[in-house]
Formats: structure tokens, sequence, C-alpha cells
């Protein structure tokens, strides 16, 4: 009875948990005029309190028409986002999709050494490579392009952590028989790592995704020309008596990254396990 | 040629594997991670003991430290408690994606969310006074710091929650069931049954909150600014500020320390899971 009680609590703070979700998405179809009377005392220094009802009183797709159709530069800002997160992942296809193969399969003088080296850059901060990234970014002239968000995010060894999981569950006597057999190591990587590791190759790229739609830190050090910015750089710039705007660009960002996370709750959720299970 | 095939070089067909990842990680990190370790002794320990008299390195290690330090076991109190609730419920799945979801919202998204719910007149105020509790000053004044731990708690229980389940639902289920047999209460399989198995879980989950909770500059910035109320002055805004400033010298030497802590963190961390396998 007791545990029921609890759940029941639980349900209603889960609900508490995505009320401020919603009042993003139901903040977005309010009128003008209702969202600056809410939000005077945050404007003007005047006094007064908010008054932020949940359900819009008369709801409006203005602030939807006017973002989509009349302001260019959230399209720039969209495309830079889009094209910042597609980057890297496929980068990270390319470049962590191999090495986690590598890592999991075969067996090389310093492997131990090594992984545990990628470990240990996989968790360190931002704030510790903010610098190294900087050297090199300035020296080859990608500071201030999209490369210089892009370029150390494909080499990050999470993704490659994560993956070596999904490879190392899959059984040693299938790559056994597969050798037998005549194939080759690539051969062996396409038709048997491939399909038998993409659960893993997916938990990191659901990750990713999350992580990279959602990226502060570098955009803010590596990017200077606002033009060149992300959603997360740009949504915060909006001046809150354009609350409309911002909140319907908001809502715009959040689509993507809710659509992922239904789609992939259960890689996400694989993931998250992998990220925290040892070695 | 026969002696070169069978030797376990990585340098052979398989190497090509790991060829990408290795190289992109060592030019972006390795290399200049050396070499910014090497010009922070440019001058001996100057600049060591410059950021270490550093006021302002004081008062963001004072925070992050602070912050961590109750973050963290707040997060990992309500967390468990909710994955007690959670596991074996028939709502499992509902429960698991609500507490989830913020992780998927991008942060800017909810900025102007905070700055309604936390302002001086804001939401969150007005519900304390319907408790009779005194309105405070959220975003500018001292409590500006739990700000930070209650949007650092919205998005990381989700994550954390699904790791303890993970550890939970790997206890045999035979142990817990004859322990109720033999009449143990339920707070005695937790203590008694529950709590020692998850002791490997929980080491990692202290881990990767530490880790998640450096990511909570992305909500104090795009709040609060550079230079936020000092409660909430961590060490990511004390390196972000230094490297707009070009202050190389005392990032380079800082982001070592930075870099040393963390490795032995998690040095100490695999060492920690090594003796749990043992005993």
């Amino acid at each position: 009875m007791r545990i029921k009680v609890f759940r029941f609590v639980l349900f209603i703070v889960g609900l508490l948990f995505c009320l401020p979700i919603l009042a993003v998405i139901l903040g977005a179809l309010k009128s003008d005029r209702e969202l600056m009377t809410a939000l005077l005392p945050v404007i003007g220094a005047g006094g007064g309190k908010i008054s932020w009802h949940l359900l819009p009183l008369y709801p409006t797709a203005k602030h939807f028409i006017k973002l989509l159709f009349y302001t260019p530069e959230f399209f720039t800002v969209f495309w830079n986002s889009m094209k910042i997160v597609a980057c890297i992942l496929a980068g990270q296809l390319f470049v962590a999709v191999p090495a986690a193969f590598g890592f999991a399969k075969f067996s090389f003088r310093g492997k131990n050494a090594l992984f545990m080296a990628y470990v240990i850059l996989m968790l360190m901060p931002f704030s510790v490579m903010m610098l190294p990234s900087y050297l090199v970014l300035d020296r080859v002239n990608l500071m201030n392009t999209h490369w210089a968000v892009i370029l150390p995010a494909v080499f990050s060894t999470f993704p490659v952590f994560l993956m070596y999981r999904g490879f190392k569950a899959i059984p040693k006597e299938l790559y056994e028989a597969a050798r037998i057999d005549g194939a080759g190591e690539w051969q062996i990587f396409f038709t048997i790592g491939l399909p038998l590791g993409s659960p893993g190759i997916l938990s990191a790229l659901v990750l990713g995704f999350l992580e990279y739609w959602n990226l502060v830190e570098q955009p803010l050090a590596f990017l200077e020309d606002p033009s060149l910015w992300p959603l997360s750089l740009y949504l915060p710039e909006i001046h809150l008596a354009k609350a409309g705007m911002a909140l319907a660009a908001s809502v715009v960002t959040l689509l993507p990254a809710v659509f992922v996370f239904f789609m992939g709750q259960d890689y996400l959720e694989q993931g998250i396990v992998a990220s925290g299970m040892k070695e | 040629m026969r002696l070169f095939k069978k030797s376990n070089s990585i340098w052979q067909s398989r190497g090509w594997f790991l060829l990408p990842s290795l190289a992109g990680v060592t030019l972006f990190v390795i290399l200049p991670f050396g070499y910014m370790l090497f010009s922070s002794f440019s001058n001996g320990f100057v600049n060591y003991k410059t950021v270490l008299a550093n006021e302002a390195f004081h008062l963001a290690v004072k925070n992050t430290l602070w912050f961590t330090g109750v973050g963290i076991p707040l997060l990992l109190f309500f967390s468990f408690a909710a994955a007690l609730g959670i596991y074996k419920s028939k709502y499992m799945r509902l429960l698991k994606s609500v507490y989830l979801l913020p992780m998927a919202v991008p942060t800017a998204v909810v900025v102007l969310i905070w700055k309604v719910f936390f302002h001086k007149a804001g939401v969150l105020n007005q519900i304390l006074e319907l408790f009779q509790i005194q309105a405070a000053d959220w975003l500018s004044g001292g409590m500006a710091f739990w700000v930070l731990i209650i949007s650092y708690i919205w998005k990381n229980l989700g994550y954390t929650i699904v790791l303890w389940l993970a550890g939970m639902s790997a206890i045999p289920t035979a142990i817990t069931e004859a322990a109720r047999v033999d009449g143990a209460s339920e707070w005695q399989c937790i203590r008694y049954m529950i709590l020692p198995q998850l002791k490997p879980v929980f080491y990692t989950v202290t881990m990767l909150s530490f880790l998640n909770s450096f990511k909570v500059f992305r909500e104090a910035y795009l709040v609060a600014g550079a230079y936020p109320q000092k409660s909430m002055y961590l060490l990511q805004h004390l390196f972000h500020n230094w490297f707009t400033n070009l202050d190389m010298d005392k990032i380079s030497a800082a982001a070592a320390l930075l870099a040393v802590f963390f490795a032995l963190c998690s040095l100490a961390l695999q060492n920690m899971w090594e003796k749990e396998e043992f005993s």
C-alpha cells in the first residue's frame, strides 16, 4: 500500500518535471498582449507580480508564422545547428565506429593502456580541453568557422567507449567462424560487426544528438560571429520584449530533440547504462 | 612475410581501424595538451603560484566544490528513492520517460521559463507565499546557487534513475524474495540486500553525476551571463573569462591542475571497481 502511495507521488512529481516543457509549448501560443502583461515585471523595472497561466487565453499561431516566414536569421541559425550536429555525428561514424571495433576485437601491445587513456580523456570537462583545442584550431586557421566546433567533437572518445560496449557484446565465436570461412577483417567488420553492434552505435548517436543539439561552451568559445551560432546561443539572445518569438523559436528547437528522444528512448537508456558500466 | 603477419602490431591492415581515431586524438588532444602542459612551466612555477593565489580562482573552486558537495548527494538520494519506487512498477516505462525527458530539452529552450519561474516577482515566490515562506531574490541574491542545484537535479534525475534501475535489475530476485519469506521488512531488504549489491553502481553514478555537474555552466551562463551573482560563479566561468581575456598563462596552469584532479578521480574510480571485483 505504502509503495502505491509513493508511486503516485512519483508520478505527480514527474508531471511537475514536465511542466516547464509544457509551459514553453503553451506559452508560444499566447498572444503578444497576454505575454507582455504577464512579463511586465521582468521586462520593466515596474512592480507587480508575474501572472503566468499555463493555458493561453486566446491561442494564436502568429508567432510561429512570423518566425517561420519573416525571420530569415532564424533559418540561418537553425541550419547552423543542423549542420554542426550532422557533421559531428557523421564524422564520429567514420572515426569512432572502426576504432571501437578495433578496441573490442583486436589485441595488441599497449591496448589496455591506450583504452585507459581514452577513458580518462572522455571524462575531461571542456574547461580542460578549451585551451588545447584553441591552440590547434588557431594554428590551422579554423577559429570562427563551424569546423572549430565540429572537428574536436568528431574525435571525442566518448562514442568510442559507448560503441566499444556494443561490439564487445558480440560473441567471439562468430568472429572466429567468419575468419575460418576466409573472411577478411573488413568483411567481418561490415557483415558481423556493424549489424550486430548497431545498438551500441545507435545509443552513441542518440546521446550524441541530444548533447550536440545543446552545445553551449564550444560555440561560445570558438565562434565569434553571431551568424555562425547554433540555436543554443541564439535563443537566449532574443529580447524578452519579443517573448512570443523567443518561445516559438524554443518550440522549434525543442521538436527535433524530443523527436529523437521518443524514437530512440530505448537506445538512450542502453547508452546511459553502457556509459556507467565498468570495463 | 609470415612472421610479419603473425605479429600483433596495430600497424597492419587491422591498424587502419584505429588509425583515424588515434591520429585525430593525437592531433587535437594529446599534442596540444602536452604543449599546454609544457608552456605552463615556461617560467617555472610562477603560473601555478599566480593561479593558486588568485582570488577569483578561490571563489570558483569554493563554489564548484560547494555545488558538487550539495548537488551530488541530493541527486543521488532523490534518484535512488525514485528508482526504488519505479523498480518493478507497472508504469516503469512511463515513469522513466517522464523523468528522462528534461535531459532531451536543450538548455536554451527553458531559459525564458527559468527567468519567469525564479524571478523576484515570479512563480516560485508566489507558490512559496502560499506556504507563508519569505520570498527570495533567486536570480540575483545568494539564492542563485539553489537555482543551479534545482536545474541540475531537474536535468540529471532521469539519467541517474536509469543507472540505478540497471543496477537493481541485475540483482537476482531470488535473494530478496528469500529474505522476505524469512520475515525481513521492506526497509531491511533495502538496507541489507539491495544497497550492498549496488556499491559498484554507486561509484559509477557518483562519477557520472560529478561529470555532468560541470554542464550546469550552460544554465548558469544562459540565465545569468559571464559574470553572474557571486554564489553562482563556477570554475567554468573563470576559464571562460580567462579565455576571453586571452589569459593563456593562467588557463594553462589551471587546466593542468584540473586535468590532474580529473585523471586521479577516474583512476580512483577504476581502482574501486577492481577492488569490488576481488572482494
